[in-house]
């Protein structure tokens, strides 16, 4: 047997020191550094370590020393993979930009039988056909879909209550299935409904076309009732009917279920993470309210600040992890779509969360008046008469006239965070998103300061959060890693 | 491995390896069919002493490969009087020794690297391709590291692809020959159907890696290798071997894994073997499964949870935790498998692959058996 050689002999003997590779820092409130690079890779170290680090003083023989070489912040003469592997990563990050209209939204009608104080897209009860989608621009919508690049297409149906145009929905399904496979791409579809008018002729027709079903579920009775109101007070009874029928005739998983939070939920975390329980539902997405629409014009928007929402939100995910903890399996998809970005190499996609921003590329809407939008909040924010993002008409426009419109690429250029004022610093900014829309909204430009941003202020505070769960609590670190298992 | 025979008659003329098939046996006799190395010809085998009328040439073989049958084939060797089987019909997955030849040299090899010049294995292979069934599931290359027989292995891989297209293909390299683009590419060129290629790359830390294959540099060609093989689309198997010098850094692996050579199409995490070099560094490599059931499973866990496929194999089931028995897949061959008397009384002996007969010894204190009903193995994949 030749002889073997000693461990010490494989590391490089004249290493020379280390050099940086572009990396950014945030201290933590614990006292400690979290460090990231430009593909989301991340540590956690104390201060002395940090210190040593960036004074190129910290030795091979350091254990953050592999750490921080393996997770591409240093570069030193035994290796020189990690730049092919930075490639890599940088360019799995950005495939999103490679798939345009994953999601592609019909606003079949803009009626609803709920009159919620807090509605973003600005309902209308009229009982008038002038709210509904003319099968004529949904044809049209679907002509531009399948003629675009777009290989996987999820349709989401929108309201008001898209169930009260059915006729409309049954149309377009049946429809873009026999483009799907005409075109060979696929195509899948979420209505998104209150279900208070789910009847069974609805739970055939999406059995039968594989259609999942997305309502809102904001809580207890009362407190549901109080958020949506409609007339019988029966909102809560008709959602949770709903959500039952649907587990049993098309499977538990069939159904998913979203919360917005408004002034009354902010002390009862506990209590609308029950409800979803109760109700067999295992993920829960805490959400704040968005500016757009009555949220705006009621004043309920204004209702709390973004700390008081994350204060609620501390205290849900607490509650979630010490479910999981008992070992009880419940997801709160802000963070899991959060922890998709920081623990895998996938890009995320979220609309509100990406980077360039995902809107009038990764997802379009197509309004009931035939009026085409960037996103579902620029919808919101066009019935408020701002109509920035209206990339323009189903009866007028190409793809080309719509996609390639000024206001469009301006948003999104301006906004690429990598070169925007205080996310080019941020180290969080590569789990974060750029939302143009929220910024116009709030700022009156697309890109805003961010230190009077409410969503920046949300966002950095459960990164703090979920960044220090993770160094803290190993066993949370374990719960939340499971997360972004898709 | 080659078996010690005994060659009677004539065989001077040979000087090299002569390939033949069994096409028939009836009890302790067999005839083989010689088809290549000498001139085409039938000849007696039997394991039973000889009876008076001898053919001019015939073989008599030992006991320990009394398993032989029809459509197995068999190299002979006339100048050391020894026999290798190269090829078993009633076998699940049969490998081919490629060469002998490595430029690593593993601290837990089980096929410790010659350096010969054996090239005659890779026409011995190419002879006999075309005359196996073509129903054949499966089929491995192993080494040595087959890519230093560069362009006559790609030629066996051609061969494979024209010959048996419905058999599936398994090499196992260590991957720095892919490090070039153009080997790589040559590689995708072959476009065959069916194709994977197994890589170890035991760390993610380059000088551990390097110390374990005992090559400076190894692990960033292999590294690259497996980026080139993945930019082509080509299918690709990590596999790694949990010893001392891989567990203390697994589950920090699995997750540079993860993040970094995500596209890879299955990982393995596999259980020590203790042949070759492993035995010689037992006393360094072997560690208590026990002590590292946890590291394991968080490693398992980690690269399930970001999308990959996993498996664990060479690992009873007993020396498992619950998290990481999920994962784990009956990989061990039948007749190097181990179970103990105590299995018998365990819930899940029949999803169990048990361990190595080898590490019999080693793996005996860790043994229980596990009375509980518990999920089916790797529904994840």
């Amino acid at each position: 047997m030749a002889k073997f050689k000693l461990p010490g002999e494989f590391f490089a003997k004249e290493l020379h020191g280390y050099e940086f590779l572009p990396f950014k820092f945030h201290r933590l409130k614990t006292g400690r550094v979290f460090v990231s690079n430009i593909v989301g890779e991340w540590l956690v170290l104390d201060k002395q370590t940090f210190e040593l680090f960036i004074s190129s003083s910290l030795k091979p023989a350091a254990a953050a020393y592999a750490d921080l070489r393996a997770r591409h912040f240093l570069l030193d003469r035994d290796s020189g993979v990690a730049v092919d592997l930075l490639t890599v990563k940088l360019r799995q990050r950005l495939q999103h930009l490679r798939s345009v209209f994953g999601l592609a939204i019909f606003v079949v009608t803009l009626r609803c039988e709920h009159s919620c104080p807090y509605c973003q897209v600005s309902r209308q009860s009229d009982d008038r056909a002038s709210f509904d989608m003319s099968t004529i621009h949904a044809d049209a919508a679907l002509k531009l879909l399948f003629d675009s690049p777009a290989q996987d297409i999820k349709i989401e149906f929108q309201g008001g209550e898209p169930l009260l145009n059915f006729e409309l929905i049954q149309h377009i399904v049946l429809k873009a299935k026999r483009l799907s496979e005409v075109n060979g791409k696929a195509v899948s579809f979420v209505i998104t409904s209150n279900l208070a008018t789910l009847t069974d002729d609805v739970i055939a027709f999406c059995a039968a076309n594989n259609i999942l079903l997305s309502t809102s579920l904001d809580g207890p009775p009362e407190l549901h009732n109080k958020n949506r109101p409609r007339r019988g007070g029966n909102s809560h009874q008709l959602a949770a009917d709903g959500i039952a029928r649907i587990q049993s005739l098309l499977g538990p998983d069939r159904v998913a279920a979203l919360m917005t939070t408004t002034k009354a939920s902010l002390s009862r975390a506990v209590d609308i993470i029950d409800e979803y329980r109760r109700r067999n539902l295992h993920e829960i997405f805490l959400r704040p309210l968005s500016p757009y629409g009555f949220a705006v014009k009621t004043n309920w928007f204004k209702a709390y600040d973004q700390m008081e929402w994350l204060q609620f939100y501390r205290e849900g995910l607490r509650y979630i992890i010490d479910l999981n903890k008992c070992g009880e399996r419940v997801i709160e998809v802000y963070a899991s779509t959060i922890l998709g970005k920081m623990l895998t190499s996938r890009p995320g996609g979220y609309v509100d969360m990406m980077n360039p921003a995902g809107i009038g590329s990764r997802v379009i809407v197509f309004n009931y008046d035939g009026y085409i939008y960037a996103s579902d909040e620029a919808r919101m924010l066009s019935e408020m008469g701002d109509k920035t993002f209206r990339l323009g008409n189903l009866s007028a426009d190409s793809l080309a006239d719509l996609v390639l419109t000024d206001p469009l690429l301006d948003a999104i250029e301006e906004t690429v965070l990598e070169s925007v004022p205080m996310c080019s610093d941020c180290a969080f900014q590569p789990y974060c998103g750029a939302d143009p829309v929220y910024h116009h909204a709030t700022q009156g430009d697309a890109v805003g300061h961010k230190a009077f941003s409410g969503f920046c202020n949300r966002q950095m505070g459960i990164f703090e959060e979920l960044v220090e769960l993770m160094d803290t609590d190993p066993e949370a670190a374990r719960i939340l890693s499971s997360w972004v298992r898709q | 491995m080659s078996s010690v025979c005994t060659l009677i008659g004539d065989w001077s003329a040979t000087d090299s390896s002569i390939v033949g098939e069994v096409v028939s046996r009836e009890a302790d006799k067999l005839t083989i069919d010689l088809f290549f190395g000498c001139a085409r010809k039938s000849i007696i085998a039997y394991f039973q002493p000889p009876a008076a009328h001898l053919a001019a040439q015939a073989i008599a073989l030992p006991a320990n490969i009394s398993h032989l049958s029809v459509g197995d084939f068999i190299a002979i060797y006339p100048k050391i009087g020894k026999l290798r089987i190269l090829f078993r019909k009633a076998s699940r997955s049969n490998n081919f020794l490629v060469t002998e030849v490595c430029d690593n040299y593993c601290l837990m090899c089980s096929q410790p690297p010659r350096n010969v010049s054996d090239e005659r294995l890779l026409d011995e292979i190419i002879a006999i391709l075309p005359r196996l069934p073509k129903d054949l599931h499966e089929i491995g290359f192993t080494g040595g590291e087959p890519m230093l027989r560069g362009e006559k292995f790609l030629r066996i891989l051609r061969l494979l692809r024209d010959e048996l297209p419905a058999t599936a293909v398994h090499v196992l390299s260590n991957g720095r020959a892919f490090s070039r683009p153009d080997v790589a590419q040559s590689w995708a060129n072959i476009r065959h159907p069916d194709l994977m290629v197994g890589i170890p790359i035991y760390s993610d830390q380059s000088d551990i890696h390097d110390y374990i294959v005992q090559a400076d540099g190894a692990f960033d060609e292999t590294v690259r290798g497996v980026l080139n093989l993945k930019a082509l689309k080509q299918a690709v198997e990590l596999r790694i071997v949990l010893h001392r010098h891989t567990i203390g850094r697994l589950e920090k692996f699995a997750y540079f894994v993860a993040r970094n050579l995500a596209a890879v199409d299955h990982v393995a995490l596999m259980g020590l073997e203790l042949m070759g070099f492993a035995i010689a560094h037992q006393d360094d490599l072997w560690i208590d499964p026990r002590e590292h059931a946890e590291a394991l499973a968080q490693a398992a866990q980690t690269l399930h949870w970001a999308g990959l496929r996993v498996s664990i194999y060479n690992l009873p089931l007993c020396v498992l935790s619950p998290d990481a028995r999920l994962f784990a897949v009956r990989s061990i061959s039948d007749w190097k498998r181990e179970y103990w008397p105590a299995c018998s009384e365990c819930s899940l002996r029949n999803q169990c692959g048990g361990a190595f007969f080898s590490s019999r010894q080693r793996m005996e204190p860790y043994i229980t058996p596990i009375r509980e009903h518990a999920a089916s193995p790797n529904p994840g994949n």
